[in-house]
């Protein structure tokens, strides 16, 4: 009995510890946050810094952005059709492939995407650079390893996150277009016009702009947080890394979920 | 006072709980170069750091230039950085960067020069530590010794008052260390600069520096000139000198009883 209670005893402990852990985190994670912003209009003073990263997170992520918006929308056409055929209402295709894409798999896919692409490389960077005392040799030189290091990039993910999420809902939908009209053989012309009568510009494309740009916002900061704080080891910066995944994931989907309840009702 | 340009005064430190440095007094005065020597682990990278205000003492203070480092403000402290130049112990080059920008980082950081002097004053740094042909390299191209003589140009690419070398002989053949030794000793005269150099080497720290100062035990254990140092009978310093395994400083972090740490395994 006495055995039962002090497991149990050390089981509560043993919470209470991870969970003040946590909140710890959670509190220099938001004070990080907060000096990246301070420090943001020294860095975009010198646009070079920044477009530089874009070029990093950006750019490189543009193969993998096509390639699974392509697949992603051929899809969507193909199972798309298949249940809108069952009630006659093919030609709507075009309209489930655009909403799909612009509300939700655009931003959504994307910053999935995003973390393991770029996030993943922003953290073991950053950590690799604090190992290896890079930050600490900057900050000697009286340089601020947060404005010269962090907010660049940050800013560079929250710019190339809409824009590859946009990208992605193009190319998404060109993929639908290609299975549905050119393959399947429903008619072209009620594929764009039906698409064009149904899509939203405020509700539906700005909606999911908005949601790309938080999410641009969450990812670049988790991404650069777990690096900055890394222990300064090879297995901390292994374990910062895998972090970055799992917290933009989980971050990513709860805040869909947020502003997606926001923005029905 | 005012020419000594780094005062250390009564400095304590630790990391945690265990106490690293227990009430160090040092002083560096303006146009030397000062030796600061000890064993392995005993604190002198982390005295540096204290020096750049990278880190606060529990007790004590450090002033550089009459100023309390650990009292200023971020934009004080920058300030008073710029004054400082620092090689790190791994040379601390930028990965992303090639040698010819690492070494213009500070420049491109805190002048407006143009690019043309720039490039002057980087072809200088670099030929003054024998690099010049390697600027387009990436600092993983570089050897260890290599990129800890980049590293050097780059720590005084801004020509500082106080420069600080963590350890710029390890790694290096004898040919470069002696041409590292000249070129502290003349960088430090030409710049009117100050010197601080941290170093396990006695014998090539002795042949250049004005002055040393012996850390053992978080205490300055010795000081002295390296004449009087190399007279000297206490027998910490004669075993540092020497280097002797027996004696005074030990090789060992601290820990409990060997034989009772071996035998605790088996007492199951
Ligand atoms: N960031 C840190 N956190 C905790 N302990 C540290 C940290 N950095 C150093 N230490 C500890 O402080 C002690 C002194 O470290 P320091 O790097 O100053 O030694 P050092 O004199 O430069 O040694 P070496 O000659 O080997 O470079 C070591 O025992 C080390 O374990
Ligand atoms: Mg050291």
């Amino acid at each position: 009995m006495s055995r039962l209670l002090s497991g149990f005893d050390s089981l509560l402990r043993g919470i209470g510890h991870r969970l003040v852990d946590q909140f710890w985190r959670l509190g220099s994670a938001a004070r990080f946050f907060a000096y990246t912003l301070i420090y943001s209009g020294e860095s975009l003073r010198r646009p070079n810094l920044v477009i530089r990263e874009i070029y990093f997170t950006g750019v490189l992520s543009l193969i993998i952005i096509i390639v699974s918006a392509f697949f992603v929308g051929m899809v969507l056409g193909l199972q798309g059709y298949n249940t809108l055929q069952k009630y006659g209402s093919s030609e709507a295709i075009g309209v489930l492939v655009a909403l799909s894409l612009v509300r939700e798999l655009g931003p959504v896919v994307t910053a999935l995407l995003f973390a393991g692409r770029a996030g993943t490389a922003i953290t073991a960077q950053i950590g690799l650079m604090k190992a290896t005392e890079q930050l600490s040799a900057m900050e000697m030189m009286a340089v601020s390893p947060i404005a010269r290091v962090v907010a660049p990039r940050f800013w560079a993910g929250v710019i190339s996150m809409p824009l590859l999420a946009s990208l992605f809902s193009m190319i998404g939908i060109l993929g639908g277009y290609l299975v549905a009209v050119p393959i399947i053989g429903v008619d072209g012309g009620a594929f764009w016009s039906q698409m064009q009568a149904s899509v939203d510009f405020r509700e539906d494309v700005m909606n999911g702009f908005i949601k790309s740009c938080v999410f641009g916002v969450a990812c670049a900061m988790i991404a650069l947080f777990e690096g900055y704080d890394a222990p300064p080891t090879a297995d901390g910066v292994s374990r910062a890394t895998t972090r970055t995944v799992v917290n933009s994931s989980l971050a990513v989907l709860g805040l869909d979920f947020v502003m997606t309840s926001f923005m029905i009702s | 006072m005012t020419d000594n340009i780094v005062e250390i005064d009564n400095l304590s430190f630790g990391y945690g709980g265990r106490m690293l440095h227990k009430g160090i007094n040092m002083s560096f005065p303006r146009g030397k170069v000062v030796a600061i020597m000890g064993g392995s682990g005993s604190g002198k990278t982390t005295l540096l750091r204290l020096i750049g205000g990278q880190l606060k003492p529990v007790d004590g203070e450090v002033r550089v230039d009459g100023t309390v480092v650990h009292e200023q403000g971020r934009r004080e402290l920058q300030k008073l950085r710029r004054k400082m130049g620092m090689l790190f112990q791994m040379g601390a080059l930028f990965t992303d960067l090639s040698v010819y920008e690492n070494v213009a980082f500070p420049m491109r950081e805190h002048t407006s020069l143009p690019e043309s002097m720039i490039r002057d004053l980087v072809m200088m740094k670099l030929n003054a530590v024998g690099l010049r042909g390697a600027r387009d390299l990436m600092p993983t191209e570089l050897s260890g010794g290599m990129a800890r003589r980049v590293a050097l140009a780059r720590a005084v690419a801004l020509d500082p008052a106080i420069i600080m070398y963590d350890e710029p002989f390890a790694g290096l053949d004898p040919i470069s260390m002696g041409v590292i030794c000249n070129l502290i000793r003349r960088l430090n005269d030409a710049l009117g600069a100050t010197s601080i150099v941290v170093t396990h080497d006695v014998r090539e720290a002795f042949s250049f520096v004005d002055y040393v100062y012996f850390v053992a035990d978080g205490m300055v254990a010795a000081e002295g000139t390296p004449d009087e140092l190399s007279k000297s009978t206490l027998p910490f310093v004669h075993q540092f000198v020497h280097g002797e395994v027996d004696g005074p400083v030990p090789f060992h972090y601290p820990a409990p009883d060997y034989r009772g740490d071996m035998l605790r395994g088996h007492d199951v």
